[in-house]
């Protein structure tokens, strides 16, 4: 016994060691380069300018982690394919509604029912996408151990992928700039870009409305009762499978409804968008505590914060070169240093104890 | 039971193939061995380009240029000329595999490819060693054709970063009279490579570099490292010599950062198509990007669109086509001048003497220009041109 | 039930079969696999997929009964069959309505449509294809009509033809040194077999069929039960012989390409025994796998190089272990701070590790020390006593040493104490901990000796290529290791070296369709899942485990 605490203590040294060095190369970097102003010299406008940044990418983070955080909290499945349905949404819409009502000038003579309409359809399909995958790859495969519906899902992705990339082929889509949207407003004497304003106000409106429809709704109540135990629920007459899918499929609307938005601000979509945020949302839904809906929202949001403002805070000060290449290292890191302090994420709890 | 089914389908085999070998004149004399091409066999040529992966629009487009160039030949010799394709996966084991691949079919002449310089380096070696050759159409690695380090049996029509880089550099200072500059790279060798060329040869005509920035090429907001260099200038000029997604991304969001409104915006072959024009819509008006002179306008380029646009549904994806269009050229040029012809109509190949072909290329009027190659394999004109992006064309500028 | 034809489930098969060919074609891949023979003259990999759609229709319309009634075939087969033609038959009218549809459908293209409406107009094509289809239906229905006598062979003789026609390129590369030219070109073209291949194996497939089930089987389950205990002993010991020998004659047989096909088998076989300690034996969820093999290419790229960033020059036998070691401490310093972590959260950390790696690689900052996007050329190849060893077939062997060296490794402790011990961890942690097992050692272990067989599988990657680029470390192979484990099924050693046969042989193999190959994988993996959950070859207790679960489930109980 007094050998294990005497390990415990001997691991305890070390990941204190690695939290400290963490914490000690982050400020070293802050210090010099907020005080002893080392490389280039940021103004208070550019400063404000990395955290708007870093806030809209991080809504669509959170609105992605949205869509893995609901399954995995009814599930415990990681759904790697999760990046696809917000790709295939958003191609879609793109090519198909999007573009045509751009050309034909619909989108900027009515530009809030225009996006709408293409939202909903991105949505739509989305859905579509993920109820299928849910019926083929998933639920025959409920009862297996959790790892294998992680291949079927890594399957699923690369499928789903390949599958759009053969439709619609493999060019970059321009996604329609829409004229309203062009320039800047200013709040509180920041300006901000429309389009980064438009993409941080929708996401908390969607993110409330999640809230509540999962907390308010009685579909929301069964997907909170199946999530906290699929028997228990079956036999308070709970279709457990209706629930599963209706999960899934507000996750894909998530997801859907993300892709727009991506498209609004980068104007650009391809086949392979869905990997990269894939990946970034399910390390935000963890980084909050996957399982968890507010959770899933701070995530996204440190997240993209961290990764905007992270390279030239800590790193340009340590005199690094090409210090926003490396936004992924700091974003990684920071996710070990806060699931160090909590193995839980930061507002997850109860999954965590449970089976996680 | 089952071993006497098989002595007997052999010995049936046997007796069917000993009926086939009828005599044969030609004789064999090169050093490195010959390809025989019976006369109703095609000429098998192979290429190698990036046809799976997110780098797939760079492979196939160069691929659709290879079966243009091929459909244009028609017959070769009297014989169809045949492509296999292979796919180099954009990294080193692809290369090695593809490689491996055609040098283990004796029937293949030569091979179009790699796409990516890091395919390239691995399937140089291979090809060499086994007496093939390879034209690539879009290595511009320098190392591949650093006379340490070149491999027999290597050359190309793209061009090395060396010349594009520095081609850049003198056109901003010189005729752009800017002295302040920024670059981005995103980890691509050959990104990597055109923005430290630059730069270097930047500073070397006495300019200077106020950022030199890389990004991820996977990466979706460019705002942060874009605000990073309207700090550190802010520039006069930014170069970002990578490939469409992240080039057509940095050209719009360009616009959106402070103190980068009246930058001048520069960029690379790689970018150069009409895919990307598309893409980056009216941001890109204006910029310049260095690239080799397709003479737009030039006959057999728009031949090449149309046909392209006819057979594949699409504008070109990609810059290379061009590129692999000529290589395929070069190779068959080369076939056609040290083919030895039978009366039947066999053809025989040397392989030493197709190399020597190859490196002869000499004057060839190809869509990228006068392909000439030097004896380490750079074939690509070395003059390059400067487009500028005026109502949404590439119109050449410089020289 | 049995004699009442179900329209429902006809049109449902049919329309489903309709739907998917629809998929195939709009993706590009029915025009792409047009162009690729499997029997010259007579039959393209396109058409097989064209034409098979009906008759599985057809097939499955009519299977699952005792007794099919001819008629009822009939007429289930054909409407099976003409449904599955108006899902293509909608395409085609669609291109006649909106002729622009291949500026957002770029694979709709008037080769796909005149494949499909088999050369004629669009009009007359679709009914040839609505009544072709039909019949194709009937003649997949027709097949529970035959009498097995038949059926049996002939599904043989088709299956081994088309089989062999679609990895024409194995036997050719195989065949290529021993048959003359002539012959060559007697039995295959440059892409797929002759005729006269093609019939020579349906006839012996099919005569191999008839004399196994006439008789042939019978008599070898009679001698295999009549050996003694000694003959059996000495008969397993002969076929263990065989095997080592033919392990050792492989290359040979296969030749350059095939063998090299087999070095990449190889080295994700021994990833896979590294992460099958991780994942299989102690049950921690490593997404990061890739880091490891990164880092023992890394250093021995660093050690051998004879470029500019060799800093040592070393050889190749010396500097493996230390490639092998730094990949070790890697995986000890990644262990500890997940010790805590559990299930998903660990998923992810690892996956951050691999990412931190590759983006390390890449980056500007260690350029100077590790070549940054430019990579590191000129990696020293290994020698032997003076032999360099540079062709596929050299690397053969060396793979074969270390996976040889795996697999033992990974059996001996799987049944030592220490294996045990992780076993006990992937059950349940805090049981294990409270049965006075060490966790922090345990887990320590299992990462540690995981890392070494990457590294080791990293510095054989890296001489074999002679250069290294951060772009070959990416995430996809951590997922393509994992994947392979649990489709062999995990905690199995046989089960990785069949995984890495599929996922990693098979995807070699099919290069040629390489547009599609990624969207084939997926459905493979998704498929084999499906039929499999436990693995192709899982291990004796994986495969209790899924046992017991189906006799609770069968008593009604739930989870």
């Amino acid at each position: 016994m007094s050998q294990r605490f005497k390990d415990i203590d001997y691991i305890g040294v070390v990941l204190w060691l690695f939290r400290t060095a963490i914490v000690v190369v982050v400020l070293w970097g802050t210090i010099s380069k907020l005080f002893l102003e080392q490389g280039n010299a940021y103004t208070t406008i550019d400063w404000i300018d990395f955290l708007i940044a870093g806030l809209s990418q991080g809504s669509l983070y959170a609105l992605i982690a949205l869509g893995y955080t609901l399954v995995y909290g009814v599930l415990f499945m990681i759904n790697f394919a999760h990046g696809e349905f917000f790709m295939s949404g958003t191609m879609t819409a793109t090519i198909f509604v999007a573009l045509p009502l751009s050309s034909s000038g619909f989108l900027d003579a009515n530009p809030i029912l225009g996006m709408l309409i293409i939202i909903i359809v991105a949505m739509l399909v989305s859905v579509g996408v993920a109820l299928l995958t849910e019926r083929v790859a998933y639920r025959p495969l409920r009862r297996a151990p959790r790892l294998v519906p992680l291949i079927t899902a890594i399957g699923a992705s690369f499928f789903w992928q390949y599958f759009f990339r053969g439709l619609y082929g493999s060019t970059l889509i321009p996604f329609p700039e829409l004229q309203v949207l062009v320039g800047k407003w200013t709040v509180f004497g920041i300006e901000i870009l429309k389009t980064r304003a438009v993409v941080m106000v929708a996401s908390v409106i969607m993110l409330i409305g999640l809230y509540i429809f999962i907390m308010r709704t009685k579909t929301g109540t069964a997907i909170r009762a199946v999530a906290e135990d699929k028997d228990i629920a079956a036999l308070m007459g709970i279709d457990v499978d209706r629930t599963i899918s209706i999960t899934f499929a507000t996750g894909a609307a998530m997801a859907g409804a993300a892709g727009i938005l991506y498209g609004m601000v980068f104007r650009q979509v391809h086949f392979f968008m869905g990997f990269v945020p894939g990946i970034k949302a399910f390390t935000a839904a963890v980084l909050g505590g996957i399982g968890s809906i507010p959770g899933a929202a701070l995530g996204g949001l440190f997240l993209g914060l961290i990764e905007a403002v992270g390279p030239p805070l800590f790193l340009e000060g340590l005199g690094i070169p090409g210090a926003h290449q490396l936004k992924d290292v700091i974003a990684f890191t920071m996710l070990v240093l806060v699931l160090i302090f909590r193995p839980q994420g930061i507002v997850g709890e109860r999954l965590a104890e449970k089976k996680a | 039971m089952k071993r006497t089914i098989f002595l007997v389908l052999i010995s049936i085999l046997m007796v069917m193939g000993l009926a086939a070998c009828g005599g044969q004149a030609l004789e064999c004399t090169d050093a490195i061995g010959c390809v025989e091409i019976a006369p109703d066999d095609p000429i098998l040529i192979a290429s190698s380009l990036v046809i799976s992966g997110p780098n797939t629009d760079l492979g196939l487009d160069s691929q659709y240029g290879v079966e243009i160039a091929i459909d244009f030949r028609g017959e070769l010799l009297g014989h169809a000329i045949e492509l296999q394709p292979e796919d180099d996966g954009c990294n080193a084991e692809g290369g090695q595999t593809s490689a491996t691949k055609i040098v283990s079919n004796p029937q293949i002449i030569a091979m179009v490819g790699t796409s990516c310089s890091g395919a390239g380096v691995p399937a140089a070696k291979i090809i060499s060693d086994n007496g093939y050759a390879m034209v690539s159409p879009s290595n511009t690695a320098p190392a591949l054709t650093d006379p340490e380090l070149h491999e027999a049996g290597y050359l190309r029509t793209a061009h090395n970063d060396k010349v594009q880089g520095r081609a850049m550099a003198e056109y901003a200072i010189n005729e752009l009279g800017v002295t302040k500059a920024a670059a981005i790279h995103d980890g691509d060798p050959y990104t990597e490579g055109l923005a430290s060329v630059f730069s270097e040869a930047f500073q070397e005509l006495g300019g200077e570099m106020v950022a030199f920035e890389a990004i991820d090429a996977n990466a979706d907001d460019v705002i942060a490292p874009l605000t990073t260099i309207a700090a550190a200038g802010p520039p006069e000029f930014l170069y970002y010599p990578v490939f469409i997604p992240l080039g057509s991304l940095i050209t719009k969001q360009a616009q959106e950062v402070d103190g980068l409104d009246g930058v001048i915006l520069a960029a690379a072959d790689g970018v150069q198509s009409p895919s990307f024009l598309e893409a980056a819509g009216d941001a890109a008006e204006g910029m310049y990007v260095s690239g080799p002179d397709l003479g737009f306008g030039n006959e057999t380029y728009d031949k090449f669109l149309a046909a392209y646009q006819e057979k594949y549904g699409t504008e070109p994806t990609a810059p290379f086509h061009a590129h692999a269009f000529d290589a395929t050229n070069m190779i068959l040029d080369a076939i056609e001048k040290v083919a030895q012809q039978a009366d039947d109509g066999t053809l025989l190949i040397g392989r030493q003497d197709l190399r020597d072909a190859l490196f002869a290329t000499s004057g060839m009027t190809g869509i990228t220009g006068t392909i000439t190659c030097d004896q380490y394999g750079d074939c690509a004109d070395p003059k390059i041109a400067v487009s500028q992006v005026q109502g949404a064309d590439f119109v050449k500028i410089w020289p | 039930m049995s004699s009442q034809l179900d329209l429902r489930n006809t049109a449902r098969v049919g329309l489903l079969a309709g739907v998917i060919t629809l998929g195939v074609s709009a993706v590009g891949m029915l025009e792409s696999f047009d162009k690729r023979d499997l029997i010259i003259g007579l039959l393209t990999l396109g058409q097989l997929l064209l034409f098979s759609a009906p008759f599985a229709a057809g097939f499955l319309v009519t299977r699952g009964e005792d007794k099919v009634d001819t008629g009822e075939a009939v007429v289930g087969g054909a409407v099976a069959g003409a449904l599955t033609a108006v899902p293509l038959i909608a395409l085609i009218l669609l291109t006649l309505a909106a002729p622009n549809i291949r500026n957002s459908l770029v694979n709709v293209s008037p080769e796909l449509i005149s494949l499909l409406s088999l050369g004629a107009s669009e009009i007359v094509g679709s009914l040839l294809l609505l009544v072709g289809m039909a019949v194709l239906g009937v003649a997949g229905a027709m097949f529970h009509v035959l009498p097995d006598a038949i059926r049996k062979p002939l599904i043989s003789g088709l299956g081994w033809m088309l089989g062999f026609a679609i990895l024409s390129e194995v036997s050719l590369n195989i065949l290529r040194p021993i048959l003359g030219r002539g012959l060559m070109r007697a039995l295959f073209g440059t892409k797929g077999i002759t005729p006269l291949l093609a019939a020579i194996i349906f006839v012996v497939a099919i005569g191999l069929t008839i004399w196994w089930s006439k008789g042939g089987q019978q008599r070898y389950e009679d001698r295999k039960a009549a050996m003694s205990e000694e003959q059996r002993k000495q008969s397993r010991r002969i076929s263990i012989g065989v095997g080592i020998v033919s392990l050792l004659i492989l290359p040979i047989i296969l030749g350059t390409y095939l063998t090299e096909v087999v070095d990449n088998v190889g080295l994700f076989i021994l990833m896979g025994l590294g992460l099958n300690i991780v994942v299989g034996f102690a049950g921690l969820l490593d997404l990061g796998y890739v880091a490891f093999f990164a880092i023992g290419a890394y250093v021995m790229g660093i050690l051998t190089s004879q470029g500019d960033l060799g800093i040592a020059g070393m050889s190749f036998w010396l500097a493996l272990p230390i490639a092998v070691g730094a990949a070790v401490l890697a995986g000890v310093t990644l262990g500890i701070p997940v010790l805590r972590m559990r299930g998903d959260y660990l998923a992810i950390v690892t996956l951050g590790f691999g990412e931190i790696i590759r983006v390390l690689a890449t980056s500007d900052l260690l350029k100077p020390y590790i070549g940054g996007a430019q990579g590191i050329l000129q990696i020293g190849k290994p020698t032997i006593f003076g032999f360099e060893m540079v062709k596929p077939i050299h690397f053969y062997y060396l793979i074969l040493a270390g996976v040889g060296l795996a697999v033992f490794v990974a059996s001996r402790l799987r049944d030592a104490r220490l294996g045990r011990q992780w076993m006990a961890l992937r059950e349940d942690e805090d049981v294990a901990e409270a049965m006075g097992i060490h966790l922090v050692s345990t887990k320590l272990l299992a990462f540690g000796i995981g890392a070494a067989f990457s590294g080791l599988a990293g510095a054989i990657f890296s001489a074999r290529l002679s250069s290294i680029f951060p772009h070959s470390f990416n995430l996809l192979i951590s997922i393509n290791v994992l994947s392979l484990i649990i489709v062999g099924g995990i905690g199995s050693l046989p089960g990785v070296v069949v995984g890495a046969l599929v996922l990693v042989g098979l995807p070699e193999l099919l290069r040629e369709f390489a547009e599609y190959r990624m969207l084939l994988y997926g459905a493979l993996l998704i498929a084999m899942m499906i039929a499999r959950p436990e693995g192709l070859w899982p291990s004796p207790i994986t495969k209790r485990e899924f046992h017991a679960a189906e006799e609770e489930e069968a008593l009604g109980g739930v989870q």
